[in-house]
């Protein structure tokens, strides 16, 4: 019969309209942005600067080491390094960023800055609406807009989070293991100098 | 494929120009029916098509020139944006032809999760390319947000496991960036085991809606030899009869352990295109069931390979896949610096599109969009 098809579509599209008034699953939609789906935890957007503690410019990880700075495929990201050196997490004496810019309008959000770091100074962050009416001005972040705490990474990447600071929890206790073990081959030495000095001493 | 007895659509024979008064229309490049910045200069007859030329190079991005200046690593958020519908399967083209350049093998697992986001890749591939195709014809909305909200299901899958919904930038050269997450697996299986209750709802919807067999079948007919002198590969090619999938004659990456089938049509005309499509989906399913059950424990990532400093040896190598769209391959020289030194995209798009001025001759304007909606072009790739 001519036009049984078309029927049997508009039966598909009458289920479909009027289940989804009984049915969440039919009901897809949400109205953005007073409903918002929940947020997937690997979810990305941007890049930002990972600070310990609680002072930002003392806090930060970021050495001024440059590889994102290379290595980023579309080059949104500026660094400075310092004159001066600040101790770090573990107490070595590291340079910081004098300034460090990202100009979001360029970046892609592809991640291999967060991928070839190699102290977890930066990270993705999960902000999208990001919307501004200074396209220039606004999308250039500088480094006091960047920085966010370890505590907020915690919260938006909790698994991610947790690896990393297991990881530099080991690197830590590894670093502090030697300086304990320097700093007691260095008494040990001291004792064997002195004794060595008395027995000199004794000798003479 | 179907049992309907096909109408004959009788084509209007090429008229004496010095008799007509021929019209040349412009569509494009902003029409919402040439999927994307495309134009097509149109010389008419009437209503009949006489003379198309196709127009392209509004998306020029300078794709392969910029990625000699990148390093290798560096290439590959660009190639998500190549065709941006299927950024998995562009990275998975790429990252073969680099492992091949370079000898890098890939560890079991990584494979496996490569097959699946791959097919699931080919799944809302074809998913949105029978949507806009209904779109084209007219049919506004209903059948395409039946289509959008089954991909987003898949998308949302692709977010929780790379990150981000469409530039997912997840493959890396030796296997993938990151390791399936905790529930994911569950999740995927239940989001596969429901799609093919979308195609069955698809198909009652529209496959034996008059109208769309009216404005398909017999519409834009492909013959097999023009096909295959043309180059043209994909679920195109196959619609017109011809038996070739590069997952079948490579047996690239583990394709040879999963059973499934490759459909084939035999008129070669919109409507064999727009079923080959809804009949793969079907055979990805399978695959995708498949690779889920059998995937591995075990590392994702070749421990050999660097991330930095990526420097394969002098050479050259050709990688191709098959992507949704056709034969996605990526030819790369190595000079072994860290960039390389010929960087070449042979996208499935651009070689599909040559056909159309053959397709469309004789043709109602109408039919131009039909036809140009059933090659399945993404212009970020035909233009890079």
């Amino acid at each position: 019969m001519l036009g049984e098809g078309i029927l049997k579509g508009l039966a598909v599209t009458a289920r479909n309209f009027f289940g989804s008034y009984v049915s969440k699953q039919r009901l897809t939609t949400l109205q953005y942005p007073e409903e918002r789906s929940p947020q997937i935890e690997a979810a990305r957007s941007f890049p930002f600067l990972v600070f310990d503690g609680t002072d930002a410019e003392q806090g930060l990880r970021c050495v001024s080491c440059h590889i994102c700075e290379k290595e980023c495929p579309p080059k949104c990201i500026l660094i400075k390094k310092s004159t001066d050196k600040k101790p770090d997490a573990v107490g070595k004496m590291q340079f910081y960023p004098a300034v460090f810019d990202i100009d979001i309008s360029v970046c892609m959000s592809c991640q291999i800055c967060v991928e070839v770091c190699p102290f977890d100074a930066i990270k993705m962050d999960v902000v999208y609406d990001l919307s501004t009416h200074d396209r220039f001005g606004g999308l250039l972040l500088d480094k006091q807009q960047l920085a966010k705490s370890n505590e907020y990474y915690r919260q938006i990447h909790p698994t991610e989070a947790a690896t990393v600071d297991a990881a530099r929890a080991v690197e830590r206790a590894k670093v502090a293991a030697k300086a304990k073990a320097a700093a007691e081959a260095a008494a040990a030495r001291a004792v064997a100098a002195a004794a060595a000095s008395t027995a000199g001493g004794e000798t003479k | 494929m179907s049992t309907t007895t096909y109408p004959t659509i009788t084509l209007s024979p090429k008229p004496d120009e010095s008799e007509v008064q021929l019209l040349e229309v412009s569509m494009g490049p902003q029409h919402p029916s040439t999927h994307g910045v495309f134009r097509m200069d149109v010389t008419m007859e009437g209503e009949s098509v006489v003379k198309l030329k196709p127009v392209f190079g509004y998306l020029h991005r300078n794709h392969e020139k910029i990625a000699e200046q990148e390093t290798y690593l560096g290439s590959m958020p660009y190639t998500d944006r190549l065709d941006y519908l299927c950024s998995l399967t562009n990275n998975w083209g790429y990252a073969l032809a680099v492992e091949k350049l370079a000898g890098i093998a890939v560890p079991e697992r990584a494979e496996y999760l490569r097959v699946i986001v791959g097919e699931m890749t080919r799944l809302q591939n074809h998913a949105l390319l029978v949507g806009f195709l209904m779109q084209d014809m007219g049919s506004s909305g209903t059948p395409l947000m039946y289509a959008f909200r089954e991909r987003e299901k898949l998308l949302d899958l692709f977010e929780a496991l790379t990150g981000a919904r469409m530039m997912c930038n997840y493959m890396r050269f030796g296997g993938c960036r990151v390791d399936l997450p905790a529930g994911w697996l569950d999740q995927a299986k239940k989001v596969i085991a429901g799609f093919p209750k979308f195609l069955d709802e698809y198909e009652a919807l529209l496959a034996g809606n008059e109208i769309l067999m009216a404005r398909t079948q017999g519409v834009g007919v492909l013959s097999k030899e023009l096909a295959v002198s043309a180059g043209i590969t994909g679920p195109m090619l196959r619609a017109s009869g011809v038996n070739y999938d590069i997952r079948k004659v490579d047996k690239y990456s583990i394709y040879d352990r999963f059973s499934f089938r490759v459909p084939l049509g035999d008129h070669g005309d919109v409507y064999d295109r727009y079923m080959i499509r809804l009949l793969e989906m079907r055979e990805t399913v399978k695959i995708l069931q498949q690779a889920m059950e059998q995937i591995p424990e075990g590392p994702i990532m070749d421990p050999k390979t660097k991330v930095r400093n990526f420097r394969p040896k002098a050479g050259e190598a050709y990688g191709r896949i098959e992507s949704p769209k056709g034969e996605l391959g990526f030819y790369l020289v190595s000079d072994g610096s860290p960039v390389p030194y010929r960087y070449r995209v042979r996208p499935p798009s651009l070689v599909n599109l040559t056909v159309l001025e053959e397709m469309c001759l004789g043709h109602n304007v109408a039919d131009v969009v039909v036809i140009l909606g059933s090659v399945d072009i993404v212009l970020g790739e035909v233009d890079r």
